[in-house]
């Protein structure tokens, strides 16, 4: 009688348990970018998040390019949330971007889920409710990369970035845990591609190492010409300019170089070792860290969505908010104003047989959170 | 940074180096700047095209060199092919869709190139993918050499600036002494007659066209070496090759190579002199930011100035 009883109840919790949640479809509309200089990312981006929802038919994808254009990110914002009626809206690669997006998508009761861009501004003081970031704040990276300096011993690198707000919150965000004394700073031309006057200027600076935040082509250019320049100094920066949709171009001057990243294809918990096998298997390339955070979002969500119908929105936040999903960093959860506590990595650039790619050598910051959460009013 | 006190202490024995250095740097960026506006300036010149496409050209010449050298192993067989992938797509490009824009008025032009720098590009992805392409220096050329002053200076870099002197003076050469040359002039300055007298204006048109093609097209393998090959590289450079072209005078080779240099030169120093500059006038941080705008800011200024003196350019012939 009892046995029996217990079977009813698991038969019925097993049920119960999927009606009760799951049984809504959501809406994903996608806007990063697929065209033109800086595709790669956005590329990634989708390839890591449709792995994740690979089979699942719960989740219904409409995914357009925003050609790294600010307007055309809001026109395809607008035409989502009214004639699409998406639910939750992801994909923004670039802050100028989400910056233009973000903020008015949530005020319209909509969720947006970061898998990359993560301005200052919507963490601090214009953090909203219904905004989770995924990847990091955009300081962290650099932050790791000041932590490990002051552990390396350097006491005054040459630090050079663009000249934009990413850029500056690079250099901001590299001072705020340097300890040593900058030997020069220097912001260059957003989508410079020549860097032999920077270079000159290091050399002459007397500078005992370099940090540099050059995201995408411009750090390609960057290192091919120090490596051409024939300058012995240590070089340090966050993994974008050295993930690998990008290694490959750089080619060997990219090997031996430290780089912060929250992700390393290197690091073993189970999920990690999955994504990164199927991830291969789909596309036939290695993925790189912007891949892991497509993939991290969309996992995201399906937690979410077991837990809460997204038509709830008190209980599909508060579902987000758990980040009861098996991240491939390993341990990740959200700090109150929605970005993520992660722990950050110093990689080293290697060479596995032809392909070069990132290994983990140390712990550069433990469960980082960022410098702006005490501003959120949340 | 910290022992220059002001901008006078550049000249002194310390930092001579360094500044040498700079006009280097600004010599070599001026002469890649010549190889492409000496085409945009020609096909303007002879045909009266504004061509937006011609970053295009220097696109395809990166992507392939940085093909043909991935398969053959070979630099050498790669810079051959950015010369011919670019000549031949330029040819091709002029027989089917710039022909037919000859007549047309300029905005047609803009209108009509500005659609095949999205085909091309979009092309370029599907071809070749969306993530950037390897092509590195070769060997022979790697390293630094010792200058006198002590300046250790790029290998490639300098032969970056003696190939295009070289080129600069086969083009004077090809327009001064030879008779594709006294074609190109007398299509300068009257189509209608050079056509009156016999020339075949159209064969004259795609040769220049694929001329102007070619030198873009080795500007972009020999660029792209030491930058990174993807999909958009070329637009930021037109805008640049547009500048030199209005400040060296629309149409006139000697203008673009003057305006070349001079672009080149003032931008280098302007990134490395002006935070620096302003350094004795503001504090730090405020110059470095102050400075690298005015910076990024300083050849249109020049072109301005340049315009207000001279409204034709350096070389223009009067209007």
């Amino acid at each position: 009688m009892l046995k029996s009883l217990t079977a009813i109840a698991i038969a019925a919790a097993l049920v119960a348990g999927p009606a009760l949640a799951a049984d809504q479809a959501v809406k994903v509309g996608m806007i990063t970018t697929l065209s033109g200089g800086g595709s790669g990312l956005g590329i990634d981006v989708r390839d890591g998040f449709l792995l994740a929802i690979k089979g699942n038919d719960k989740i219904e994808m409409v995914i357009e390019d925003d050609q790294r254009k600010p307007d055309v990110a809001v026109q395809i914002a607008d035409k989502m949330i009214q004639s699409d009626k998406v639910d939750v809206l992801t994909g923004i690669i670039w802050s100028n971007l989400a910056m233009a997006v973000v903020p008015a998508v949530v005020n319209q009761g909509k969720f947006y889920l970061s898998p990359n861009a993560g301005p200052s501004a919507l963490a601090g003081k214009g953090c909203h409710k219904n905004y989770f970031n995924v990847a990091w704040q955009n300081d962290n990276l650099h932050e790791a990369a000041g932590a490990y300096a002051n552990g390396a011993g350097f006491k005054n690198s040459f630090i050079l970035a663009p000249n934009y707000p990413a850029g500056k919150d690079a250099l901001t965000g590299y001072k705020r845990f340097f300890k040593g004394e900058p030997a020069g700073e220097v912001y260059t031309k957003l989508g410079q591609t020549d860097y032999a006057a920077e270079i000159a200027q290091i050399r002459a600076s007397g500078a005992d190492s370099v940090f540099f935040f050059l995201p995408g082509g411009m750090g390609i250019s960057f290192m091919k010409q120090w490596a051409q320049a024939g300058i012995d100094l240590p070089v340090v920066g966050p993994a974008f300019s050295f993930d690998q949709g990008i290694l490959q171009a750089v080619g060997d001057a990219a090997l031996g170089v430290k780089n912060t990243s929250q992700w390393s294809k290197d690091l073993d918990n189970a999920a990690n070792v999955k994504f990164v096998a199927d991830f291969q298997a789909e596309f036939g390339r290695l993925p790189s860290l912007y891949a892991s955070q497509g993939y991290d979002t969309a996992n995201l969500l399906i937690s979410a969505m077991a837990k809460a119908d997204v038509s709830d929105a008190d209980a599909f936040r508060a579902a987000l908010e758990a980040a009861d999903f098996a991240s491939t960093r390993g341990d990740f959860a959200f700090a109150k104003n929605h970005h993520p506590i992660q722990d950050i990595y110093v990689r080293e650039v290697v060479k596995e047989g032809d392909v070069l790619t990132n290994k983990i050598v140390s712990l550069a910051l433990e469960d980082h959170s960022d410098a702006y959460v005490a501003d959120c009013s949340m | 940074m910290r022992p220059l006190a002001g901008p006078l202490f550049y000249f002194l024995p310390m930092s001579a180096s360094l500044f040498i250095e700079q006009i280097l740097n600004g010599l070599q960026f001026g002469v890649m700047l010549f190889l492409m506006s000496a085409g945009l300036t020609l096909v303007f010149g002879v045909m009266g095209l504004i061509n937006l496409a011609h970053g295009s050209l220097y696109m395809i010449g990166a992507f392939a060199a940085a093909a043909v050298a991935g398969w053959t192993g070979s630099y050498w067989l790669g810079l051959m092919a950015s010369l011919a992938a670019a000549a031949m797509v330029g040819a091709l490009v002029e027989v089917t869709v710039i022909r037919r824009l000859y007549r047309r008025d300029h905005l047609d032009q803009v209108l009509a190139t500005f659609a095949l720098i999205l085909l091309f590009s979009e092309g370029t992805r599907w071809l070749f993918g969306p993530f950037p392409l390897y092509l590195d220096v070769p060997d022979a050329l790697s390293g630094t050499v010792s200058l006198p002053f002590g300046i250790a200076y790029s290998k490639y870099r300098l032969a970056i600036i003696a190939a295009g002197l070289l080129i600069a003076v086969g083009l004077f050469l090809l327009i001064a002494k030879t008779r594709l040359g006294v074609r190109i002039r007398a299509g300068e300055s009257d189509r209608e007659m050079i056509a009156a007298l016999g020339v075949d204006i159209s064969k004259l048109y795609t040769i220049v066209f694929a001329l102007g093609a070619a030198l873009a097209g080795l500007a972009g393998a020999m660029v792209g070496t030491i930058q990174s090959v993807e999909v958009g590289m070329g637009e930021p450079v037109l805008i640049l090759a547009f500048v030199v072209t209005v400040i060296g005078g629309i149409g006139s080779i000697k203008g673009a190579f003057l305006g070349a240099l001079l672009v080149g030169v003032t931008d280098t120093l302007g990134r490395f002199l002006l935070p620096v500059i302003l350094k004795s006038v503001f504090e730090p941080s405020l110059a470095t930011s102050v400075g690298s705008a005015l910076a990024s800011m300083l050849i249109y200024l020049l072109m301005a100035v340049v315009l207000i003196w001279r409204p034709s350019g350096l070389a223009g012939k009067a209007a």
